[in-house]
């Protein structure tokens, strides 16, 4: 997975074309690193079809909360560089984030 | 028969993982299902300060990474799958999950409660759009700005003075005119001067386009309703409801025995009306649900579970 910062997610998400799934979490946040194996494995199995990044929002608060991310665990969609879709919370699980994916490819 | 365990333990908080231990270091073939996290709830709190024998600054973390160790270390498995059907009657309970099934000869549940929804307007489209339930996971966003945390029992309190950490202000929103939360818990809050209160009043409504925008409040003896806007430079602010549980009964219900509540009610030994069907932790009707009688009770339903095994099956 692509490790997302304040100074690359222009170029790596919003200048990027195709479906790129970005993987908000934080150092505190125990659900997120739960979930995150399983995003792992969703970017193998997807591999060459849709780019998978993660974003630690310790450092990139306002970054997030300009994509409209206030809460974690938060997976959004983007295509050509577009917000298209998003799972939170209680609703941010593997096959939640495969149906998402599964939709839009 | 494949797949048999002596042990199923639904659940990995305090409760589950205690019971995991004490089953697999009694030679029990032992399994552990959680359906995301390992922890349950007190992995979302970050200070624990009333857990006996815990070390300085135990976190919730902290202690149940701790629990998992000492469970693996004795042989318990672990595996995650949501379960979405259990049959518990017979001598062979058979557990079924959106992954696998599994077999045992007794079940421990250990589902434990979640965050009671405050049931208003708003709030589940807002839910991790500025409205949270899980101050570790999402304090970092409300640095500098302002929060509210409704309620006030111990959670709410804490949470609040956790949040003071990161907010501006943080303002407990509670529906009586004093706090429910423990009196050492309490003069904390009160000599915190980023905490602000506002009394005998409950939330009406959660306003916003995307992102928590205003908070709609109505005061509950004069029924005065306050409007209360993100400041302008901020554009928005938090709102953290910490109002009760709600047990995770919904798959027991119907063959076992709850309280009024939805808790599943068991003898001192966590024993159910279900013969080899035992229940720990804070899905169990008891009076106080802490990590100390969760781990408690995950105890003695393990010890408990051995008896009957060997009641029932070796003889």
């Amino acid at each position: 997975m692509v490790i997302l910062e304040k100074d690359n997610f222009e170029e790596e998400v919003l200048n990027s074309k195709g479906l790129v799934i970005v993987d908000f979490w934080s150092d505190g946040c125990e659900p997120c690193k739960a979930l995150m194996p399983e995003v792992e494995a969703l970017a193998e199995k997807y591999e060459g079809k849709v780019k998978f990044c993660k974003l630690n929002i310790t450092k990139a608060r306002r970054l997030a909360i300009s994509q409209r991310v206030m809460g974690l665990p938060t997976i959004l969609l983007y295509k050509d560089g577009a917000k298209i879709e998003e799972v939170t919370k209680d609703e941010a699980k593997a096959a939640n984030i495969e149906a998402m994916i599964e939709k839009h490819i | 028969m494949e797949n048999l365990y002596d042990v199923v333990i639904i659940g990995a908080g305090p409760a589950g993982l205690a019971a995991g231990l004490y089953s697999a270091r009694a030679k029990m073939k032992t399994l552990i299902l959680e359906k995301d996290k390992a922890g349950g709830q007190i992995v979302t709190t970050n200070e624990v300060a009333n857990y006996p024998g815990s070390i300085d600054d135990a976190t919730g973390p902290s202690l149940v990474a701790r629990m998992v160790e000492q469970a693996e270390s004795f042989g318990a498995e672990r595996k995650k799958d949501e379960i979405v059907k259990v049959e518990l009657q017979d001598k062979i309970k058979v557990v079924t999950g959106e992954k696998d099934v599994y077999k045992a000869k007794v079940v421990i549940i250990a589902t434990g409660a979640s965050p009671r929804y405050l049931g208003v307007p708003g709030e589940r489209e807002l839910t991790g759009k500025g409205v949270s339930y899980c101050a570790t996971c999402d304090a970092d966003f409300f640095t500098d700005l302002e929060v509210y945390v409704i309620g006030g029992g111990d959670t709410a309190v804490e949470e609040a003075m956790y949040l003071t950490k990161f907010a501006r202000k943080v303002t407990v929103v509670h529906r009586r005119d004093e706090l429910r939360a423990a009196k050492s818990i309490r003069e904390k809050a009160f000599n915190n001067e980023k905490m602000a209160f506002i009394w005998d009043s409950v939330v009406e409504e959660i306003k916003g386009d995307g992102i928590v925008e205003k908070l709609v409040l109505k005061n509950k003896k004069t029924g005065e309703i306050t409007e209360i806007d993100a400041p302008e430079e901020d554009g928005t602010f938090g709102i953290f409801p910490f109002v009760g549980y709600i047990p995770k009964s919904e798959l027991f219900k119907d063959f076992l025995e709850t309280d009024k509540g939805g808790y599943l009610i068991t003898d001192p030994d966590m024993k159910t009306a279900v013969p080899g069907v035992f229940a720990a932790g804070d899905i169990r009707h008891k009076s106080l649900r802490q990590v100390v009688t969760a781990v408690a009770d995950g105890a003695i339903a393990a010890v408990q579970a051995e008896k009957y095994i060997e009641n029932t099956f070796e003889n």
